[in-house]
């Protein structure tokens, strides 16, 4: 078929369950550009090239024909996902400076206990049914309570702001072919919405510390300054949104690929210190994050002869990079003992994943439980059903069926 | 069998972090011989980075910096005693104990030592340090912990420099002496060079370029030292942070390529002797170690780099225990990094090894930056300060010789990019040995000055 309508392919849902042959197929094709002008880029060491190469903006508002996140928006500037040094530079700084070192060195390492403790509850929940939803029952509210507890925002609100992250992620979502314009205008009122909430609870905070980030974020001030107001609210969206969008994703594909891989399973139930480098397979063979949909080369640039203009959409296919024999042996074999590996899973560069070391920690505590507890789990659908995002890919729900489910 | 390359007798001289990679890597390769470390310290292997940095904050005590094991390494320690000698006909190591080890193939890796105070007297004077070794950092941190009047720091390298850092974070009253026109600038040229003075002199060090220190005064005790200029300061500590020497003195009558620049080697880290007759049974790696780098025009290359050290102790260990078209060149950009004054340096390639230098990225003003720079219109190095994500991007062009100044278009450019001789002192200049040396070609200055040992 024609190199042309890949990423049509590729986001068409009904790949969902299996988008891997048609990433073999871009690979082979090298850099492609799509009947809409846009570029895709599916081979390891390009994406990872382009991924430092600083002539490769993440703010949209570079693109020759800005879109409507880029530009509509009514006033609410992107987060530092979507911009450019020096701004991007500055915002991560400050929002890094109450989450991980050099000034708070031991934020993550503290929540081991009480993210144990979640899973140990989560697990609890199991009593009595015969049959779970890992998404549902586990894989979602651990990552949700997780991430309320870091950041201080009420779990019991949780209804409501996910119909926000559900229409944000809605609004972002890149397939072609449809009009994104009504979904995009929703997703920039819905990001709105949940800014101005954010901001509230980060406001009650104001002169009353506490132990969380929105805290921090009001009243802590560094040599790079504070975050203002409008920053606060689209830093804390976004680490809201990627706080519970993406390691819900990484848990559900980690069970469903060890069910998948009996045998590993096993291995790894009888052989829990594994789980480090399994994780990191995880984040290799099924990457929550399969693209990174927003980039735009603020320079003519060449990749494997093809010259992708200045302004031109730009997609890098992390989940192809991460399959690429050139860069992995036998890559699409699951190996969770592998050496070497240092994957796209978390991105790489400037922008590579700012909750990297808690969803590791979230995922190797979750599924070190989980395979412990269950006894015979069984998939009761192979597919699963998976949710409608190409990009934050994942089954919407994984059903399993285990003798000791509810024991 | 013996002479085989998976079995036979290896002893390691160094027992630092490139011996330590080094034994980690053969047993990895399946060397299953014998192995033997020679270590002059008596503790096992241990990180130096964070001496000048953590230990002398007072954040890690000095005998915390153990080197995690990559793996059980099967492995006779013998630790506490120097090599004396090397007879390559013999085969054998000599030690300070008056025992002797004998290989088949010996791997040397005894790095560099603290270049001392030049005046004996003087530096044996109470409160005069030199730091190296994890005892070294020990025994200043102790001295910095009893609160000094004011530290003397002679010389403005990344040693230097780092030390006068962890002195002013502890509120201690610094003097830096530095011969050159900066600090830092032997190893980064003269742009980041004023960048460096003006934030030395931010976080309240007396800085003094362009002078050096006459005399350290003191009955007993240090209590001052005069300058070249005529003026003097009090001081009760005073740290010598002049570079480094290579170990390479127990090497002088074993017919080696060894000498006060390291000892030469050949790509695959295999010895050459002093006729420039390579080797095949002694091998370097580490700081000790000089070999040829084919992106700096195969001059041969001293580096005193943690990076180096793991990344050519794998390709000696390796090349140790496989046959010759099995062998890997060792041919890694040179990258190290520094922490001082808040700020997170990082360089890749050879800043040395250029003709100008362009601010790329970022801004001299907010401290934030990534320097190129080019030799006859190559990239040749860059340098980041608190922007070391961008480095990957800029090794690469450095790796394909990619054109100076390089291609338009990053985020975050200022607006002016016209790029400016670099500055590069002649290491004579300094009063440090920069980090980073080209050496030329010659494998053994004594080519020409041969003299049979008696």
């Amino acid at each position: 078929m024609a190199a042309d309508t890949l990423f049509r392919r590729i986001t068409d849902y009904a790949h969902r369950a299996d988008p891997y042959p048609l990433y073999a197929e871009l690979r082979e094709a090298g850099v492609v550009r799509q009947e809409d002008g846009s570029y895709l880029v599916g081979t390891y060491h390009e994406i990872a090239a382009l991924l430092h190469d600083p002539r490769i903006s993440s703010d949209r508002r570079n693109r020759a024909v800005p879109d409507e996140t880029a530009a509509g928006e009514q006033g609410v500037p992107p987060s530092f996902i979507g911009l450019d040094d020096p701004e991007h530079h500055r915002l991560r700084r400050l929002a890094m400076r109450s989450f991980g070192p050099p000034h708070t060195p031991g934020r993550i390492d503290a929540m081991e206990g009480e993210i144990t403790r979640i899973v140990k509850d989560l697990i609890a929940g199991f009593e009595g049914k015969k049959r779970i939803d890992i998404v549902d029952d586990f894989a979602y509210p651990l990552p949700v309570t997780v991430i309320c507890r870091l950041l201080g925002v009420p779990t019991e609100d949780e209804p409501r702001f996910r119909l926000w992250s559900d229409t944000i992620v809605a609004g972002f979502d890149p397939t072609p072919g449809e009009d994104p314009a009504e979904r995009q205008r929703a997703g920039s009122e819905a990001r709105k919405a949940m800014g101005l909430y954010l901001g509230e609870l980060a406001e009650k905070r104001r002169n009353r510390p506490s132990d969380d980030m929105l805290s921090a974020f009001i009243n802590n001030e560094g040599p790079d300054g504070r975050l203002t107001q409008l920053e606060i609210m689209t830093t804390a969206v976004l680490l809201l949104i990627a706080g519970h969008e993406t390691t819900v994703n990484l848990i559900t594909n980690g069970i469903l690929t060890l069910l998948r891989h009996p045998d590993e399973l096993d291995r790894l139930r009888s052989e829990p210190p594994l789980m480090p480098k399994a994780v990191e397979e995880l984040l290799r063979y099924e990457p929550p994050v399969q693209m990174l949909p927003q980039r735009t080369p603020l320079a003519d640039i060449e990749v494997l002869g093809v010259t992708i203009p200045k302004g031109a959409p730009l997609i890098l296919m992390l989940a192809s990079g991460n399959r690429d024999p050139q860069r992995f042996r036998d890559p699409d074999r699951f190996d969770p003992t592998r050496e070497d590996n240092q994957h796209l899973g978390f991105g790489s560069g400037m922008h590579s994943c700012f909750g990297a070391p808690l969803a590791r920690m979230e995922t190797q505590l979750a599924l070190t439980a989980l395979i412990q507890h269950l006894d015979k789990p069984r998939l009761v659908e192979d597919p699963p059903p998976y949710r409608r995002s190409p990009v934050l890919r994942g089954p919407r729900h994984l059903l399993i069926e285990d003798d000791r489910a509810g024991a | 069998m013996r002479g085989e390359p998976r079995d036979g007798r290896i002893v390691i001289v160094g027992a630092s972090l490139a011996g330590l990679r080094a034994a980690e890597k053969l047993r990895a390769e399946g060397f299953a011989g014998s192995l033997t470390l020679v270590g002059e310290e008596p503790q096992p292997p241990y990180d130096r980075p964070p001496l000048s940095k953590q230990v002398l904050l007072g954040k890690v005590p000095a005998e915390n910096t153990g080197l995690p094991q990559r793996r059980e390494v099967d492995a006779e320690w013998r630790l506490g005693v120097r090599a004396t000698g090397l007879d390559p006909f013999g085969k054998r190591v000599l030690l300070a104990d008056g025992e002797e080890v004998s290989f088949d193939r010996l791997l040397i890796a005894t790095g560099t030592r603290a270049r001392p105070w030049p005046n004996p007297a003087e530096a044996a004077l109470d409160g005069v340090f030199t730091l190296r070794t994890s005892d070294d950092a020990g025994r200043l941190a102790e001295r910095l912990d009893a609160g000094p009047r004011r530290v003397l720091v002679i010389g403005a390298g990344f040693t230097g420099s780092e030390i006068a850092s962890a002195c002013r974070e502890r509120g201690l009253e610094v003097t830096v002496a530095e011969r050159g026109p900066a600090p830092l600038v032997g190893a980064l040229g003269g742009t980041l060079g004023t960048l460096a003075t003006r934030l030395q002199r931010a976080h309240g060090v007396d800085l003094r370029c362009g002078v050096t220190v006459t005399a350290l005064e003191g009955n007993g005790r240090l209590t001052g030292a005069q300058f070249s200029d005529g003026t003097r300061i009090d001081a009760d500590v005073a740290v010598v942070a002049l570079g480094a020497v290579r170990n390479t003195e127990w090497l002088a009558e074993s017919g080696l390529a060894a000498g006060p620049r390291g000892v030469t080697c050949d790509a695959g880290c295999r010895a050459f002797d002093m006729y420039g007759i390579v080797t095949d049974d002694i091998f370097a790696a580490g700081d000790v170690a000089r070999f040829p780098h084919p992106l700096f025009e195969y001059q041969l290359l001293s580096l005193e780099h943690w990076g180096n050290a793991v990344a050519q102790a794998e390709v000696a260990a390796h090349n140790m225990v496989n046959p010759g078209p099995r062998r890997r060149p060792h041919l890694t950009v040179p990258a190290f990094w520094s922490s001082q004054f808040g700020l997170n340096i990082k360089s890749v390639g050879v800043p040395t090894f250029s003709d100008q230098v362009v601010i790329a990225q970022g801004s001299l003003k907010d401290a934030r930056l990534v320097a190129v720079y080019g030799y006859r219109g190559r990239v040749t190095a860059a340098v980041s300060v608190n922007q070391a994500k961008w480095l990957e991007y800029y090794q690469r062009l450095i790796e394909t010789a990619a054109p100076f100044p390089p291609a338009p278009g990053a985020a975050d450019r200022p607006e002016s990019l016209v790029p400016v001789p670099s500055d590069v002192p002649d290491p004579k200049m300094l009063s440090h040995g920069p980090t980073v040396a080209l050496t030329g070609h010659l494998p053994d200055r004594r080519l020409t000055v041969v003299q049979p040992a008696r």
